[in-house]
Order: structure tokens, then sequence, then C-alpha cells
């Protein structure tokens, strides 16, 4: 950013709560069906259907709130939000305006700013005021292609009308592009993490918009901002807004209008447009929703959901690098998600190995997921299996490449670590007494050697390792061979 | 009262003879209504929804599980244009 400006930036997140119904009627939630065949009267919005509340809704919403730090409030009350548009089949969405079913809440992030080849520089904690995270129903589908005559009709699939939302938004809290793509991050994690979303910003159930201003610093008065739409991952809303962070600063330089408008990212040109100017600005005409009750919420139902939540990953990684002496670097790679954390924590005790435990679960273990395409649930190779596996490292019974060959078999057919050991013929052998055999029929093979090695020849020990190597096929545990040879050596 | 605005928000066309014809009669049914403001409600708990006893005993929520839904036919039915299973609406962009 160019010296002397600070960009103002607010972020708002749609989350799709993960229900299995929409949000007022039974209609499944899913994706890929024939259009409007998840349809019923109530999300067409036909004359006289009356919405009835899914109580998963309130479940998964606690859930999200109280991840992200915000207060779930005793009542709040629907509202109708008025507009016309196709996809909004009664002319309205049912959301939530001046009761919001959560809102005042603090949540710390960890952000770094990027260097030029976009690696962190240095993470630090911050912390975002989340002024309230809202439930409303998701409008249908405008489809502009692929249907006749789409230069003059339009065409609406309404299974999506209805989805349950959380609409999360926060106070103007970020100064960086880069703020804004680590707060997403976190809170996409968060809501995969407690159950609440799928979160994923490629099948859309994850959207994020950005309000950006820019000002001098010092300045204390907001310039006009820029809604920016269209951000269809992390990194595009990234670019996005750093986009327009330099855009405002050379229109303001150069005593240019900065408007206040909503902007569409354009991934093909890599810039920002304008879809809306303020001119046609909404007036949504907002009022209670008059077919539903205010929402209560009673302390005892939040305390159940508390009770029931998972602890949260910044919790789990800060426990990590306190029980088991992980480096934060690791320690948060562990926790990217739950699957993934709860796999490395099952195998870290059993194991009794956290250190090496975390080692194989972000070098092998996480390059064998990432080549399969695999979560950590999907995985063939259990946590406990794999937690046998770094014993018989840890206690030398086979060497790494031999592990890492074992756990390549183990992880493609799910066999586990001592099967596969046997079948290739790995197991070392430390049985001290059989090592101790060998070495004595080596010796008393050797007699000549052992003079010379006796007589000062150090360079021989290296001869009797071999010797003893060769006679157990390479089976022998080198270090019970080293400290056997050099006592039997002695004489 | 700006008729012609409102009339707008509701995609609604009118002429200049109904903004002259219904700007004195909105006017009234706002000011008929507003006798309710002298009624002092500070302490009173805002009720929506006009439920009865019996309404507000009622279970008002559902569980997560699904039910039937239209068949895409039955859900275009009633729509003046369907077309390959989708709403024909005119062009928006």
């Amino acid at each position: 950013m160019k010296e002397g400006w600070e960009a103002v930036i607010g972020m708002e997140i749609h989350a799709q709560l993960a229900t299995a119904t929409k949000i007022f009627c039974g209609c499944a939630v899913e994706t890929g069906g024939e259009p409007n065949s998840n349809t019923c009267p109530v999300c067409l919005g036909l004359p006289g259907a009356l919405p009835v509340l899914n109580e998963n809704v309130i479940e998964l919403g606690a859930r999200a709130a109280l991840a992200l730090g915000l207060e779930v409030q005793g009542t709040s009350i629907f509202a109708r939000k008025n507009y016309f548009y196709p996809d909004l089949p009664k002319g309205y969405q049912i959301s939530q305006y001046d009761k919001p079913f959560s809102a005042n809440g603090t949540l710390t992030i960890m952000t770094s700013e990027r260097d030029a080849s976009g690696h962190a520089t240095e993470w630090k904690p911050m912390n975002i005021h989340i002024q309230r995270m809202h439930l409303e129903e998701d409008a249908g589908k405008n489809v502009h292609e692929g249907l006749p005559d789409v230069d003059k009709y339009s065409y609406v699939d309404l299974n999506r009308a209805g989805t349950p939302l959380g609409e999360i938004v926060t106070s103007p809290d970020f100064r960086t592009s880069w703020q804004a793509y680590d707060y997403v991050n976190h809170v996409r994690r968060a809501l995969q993490w407690v159950g609440a979303s799928d979160a994923d910003m490629e099948k859309g159930n994850l959207r994020c918009e950005a309000n950006v201003s820019v000002r001098k610093i010092g300045e204390t008065d907001f310039n006009n901002k820029v809604e920016l739409k269209n951000l269809n991952s992390v990194r595009f809303m990234q670019k996005a807004i750093e986009f327009e962070i330099e855009r405002q600063i050379a229109a303001h330089e150069a005593d240019e209008p900065v408007a206040q408008e909503t902007r569409l990212w354009d991934e093909k040109n890599n810039q920002t447009r304008v879809m809306r100017s303020k001119e046609d600005a909404h007036d949504y005409r907002y009022f209670p929703e008059p077919d539903l009750q205010p929402l209560k919420v009673t302390p005892d139902f939040v305390e159940n959901v508390k009770a029931r939540m998972p602890e949260l990953p910044d919790v789990m990684r800060d426990r990590f690098m306190e029980t088991y002496q992980l480096s934060y670097s690791d320690a948060s790679q562990l926790v990217g998600d739950r699957s993934f954390a709860e796999y490395y924590e099952t195998v870290a005790r059993i194991s009794a190995n956290p250190k090496l435990a975390a080692n194989w679960i972000l070098g092998e273990f996480t390059r064998e997921l990432n080549s399969s395409g695999k979560t950590a649930d999907e995985s063939l190779t259990t946590a406990e299996d794999l937690a046998e596996l770094v014993i018989t490292v840890e206690a030398g019974k086979i060497n790494n490449n031999q592990a890492k060959e074992v756990f390549a078999e183990m992880f493609a057919t799910g066999k586990p670590a001592a099967k596969v050991i046997e079948e290739k013929g790995f197991e070392q052998i430390s049985d001290t007494s059989a090592i101790e055999r060998i070495v004595d029929d080596v010796i008393a093979s050797s007699e000549a050697n052992v003079a010379a090695y006796r007589g000062g020849n150090d360079k021989l020990f290296g001869f009797f390792v071999g010797q003893v190597m060769k006679a157990s096929q390479g089976k022998a545990n080198p270090k019970v061979v080293n400290d056997i040879l050099r006592h039997r050596l002695v004489g | 009262m700006d008729v012609r605005k409102i009339a707008n928000l509701a995609h609604l066309e009118i002429t200049d003879d109904e903004v002259a014809l219904y700007t004195p009669q909105m006017a009234d049914i706002v000011k008929y209504v507003e006798q309710l403001n002298e009624l002092d409600t500070d302490s009173v708990e805002p009720m929506l929804g006009g439920l009865t006893v019996e309404g507000a005993s009622t279970d008002t929520m559902r569980m997560d599980e699904p039910r039937g839904s239209f068949t895409p036919e039955e859900a275009l039915g009633e729509a003046p244009s369907g077309v390959a299973g989708h709403f024909q609406v005119p062009k928006v962009l």
C-alpha cells in the first residue's frame, strides 16, 4: 500500500448452515438435483403458505455463533426484507434486522502480511469485532446460459430458495487485504470444525463480500466505500481488495471522486468493475415477519450446545504447543482441519512420542493424503496403525527408509504395520542374544583380523560390522551390533 | 407522501392523475393509523404475529427431516411460462 494511506475494510460472510432441509419448509437441501425438484408451496412463495422454523437451524446457528465468539441473543426477530428479483418468489427475503440471532463478538485471529513470493512474514494475533450473525433464507438461482432465447429470457431454479444462511458482519476492523484473507480462512475453518457449515467457497456455501475504503493515515472519518462482490475464492477476494485499495488511492490522489457503489471482481482481467451504483440503492422497508414468532433461545440451551462443542482449533493449537512441545508452525498445520487434528492426537497419545508423531503426520501422512485426495478420516490406515509404526521406528526395529516404504503400503492397502513389515522381511533383529551368537561366530571365524584389531587397527571395526550384517541378512539392528561388537572385541 | 417512490418500489406504474388522487388518500390513511401513537406503550412488550393463547402454545418449530417436494412439473404448473424445468422470466442481469 502506498505510504501515508490506510485501507478500512469490513467483511460480510454468508455461510450456509449444514441442515438436511430448508429453513422454513421440509424440502431437502441438496445440490445437483433436477431444477425446481426441491420446492413446495412455502419456498415457491405460493399464496397462503406459512413458514415453520427448522429447529436444527437454531442448533447450528448457535454453534456458529459460539465458534466465532458471538453472544446468542435471548430473543431475536425475523423480518421481511422487501425487494423484487426473479429468484425471490415471495417478493421479500425472511431475514433478521434490528434483533439478530447473535451479536457483539470478539474473535482473535492469527494474521500475517505476505512477502513478494506470498510467504507469511510474521504471524500475530489480532482482535476482530463481529457485530452480528443473523439468520436468513437464501434466494434461488437465476440462469442466463444454456437455455433457449437467453438474449430475451432469464430462467429461475428455486431449489436453493429457502436454504438457511448465517450472515456474519464485522466492524470495519481490517487494514490490509491479508488481514481480511486470514479472517475468512479463520471463519471457514471454525464453521467446518463445529459442523455448522461445509463452508466451501467453490460450492458456494460460503460467500463473502468486502466493504473497502481508503483514507490518509491519521484521518478518523471514512471516505466513500465500495462493496465488492463475486469473490469466488479467498484468493480472488484478497486480490480484489488489493486492486480496489490501489484504485481508490490513485483516484483520491488525482482528486477524482470515488463513487459509493458495488463492484464485481473480474477474474479474467484481474480488476474490479461497476455492478451497481448508489442511485439504484435499495430501500428494503424491513418490518417484523408476522408469520413467525420471536425466536427465544434460553441460556440453558446455549450452555447445552456449548457443552457438546468440540475444543476449538486455536485452543487445540495452543494446547499442542504447550503439551506436546510443538512449534507454532507445526501445531497450526496440525489443526488445519478437525479430523486431521484428532488423528494426530491419537497417534501422539498411543505412540507416546508427540514430536515423531507430528513429523509423520505432517510428512508422509500429509503427502499420501494430498496425492490420494483423501481426508484424514477417509484414510485406510487408522491412527492406531500409524502409532504402531511410529513405535516400531522409535524402537529402531526398522530404519527410516524402510518405514516410509512400509507406510506407503499401509496407506494403499490398510494393512497394519506389523503385517507389512513381515511381508517385506524388514523386521530387524534387536534381540541381544541372537546378535551375540552371530557376533561370536564372526569373531571365531576371523582370528587374524581379530588379532590385528586388538593390535590397534581400528579401521577393521567396519569389517566386523559388515560380516555380522551379512550373516544376519541385513536384519540385525546396527546399533545393537555396534554395542556388542565393541564389547566383545575388547577381548 | 412520495407516492411515486412507493409505487416505484412496488414495481407499479401510475399516472399523474393517480398520483394526485392517491396522495391525499394515503396521507389520510397514515394520519388515521397514527392515532395509535397517542398511546404510551413504553412498558408494553411488542407483540408480533397476532397470536391467540392457543397460537402461542402451538409448537412453532419442526424437526430437520425432509418431507415430500413438488415434482418440477408441479412446481411449474401455475407459472405463466415454464421451459426446460425452469421458470422463464424476462431477461435480468
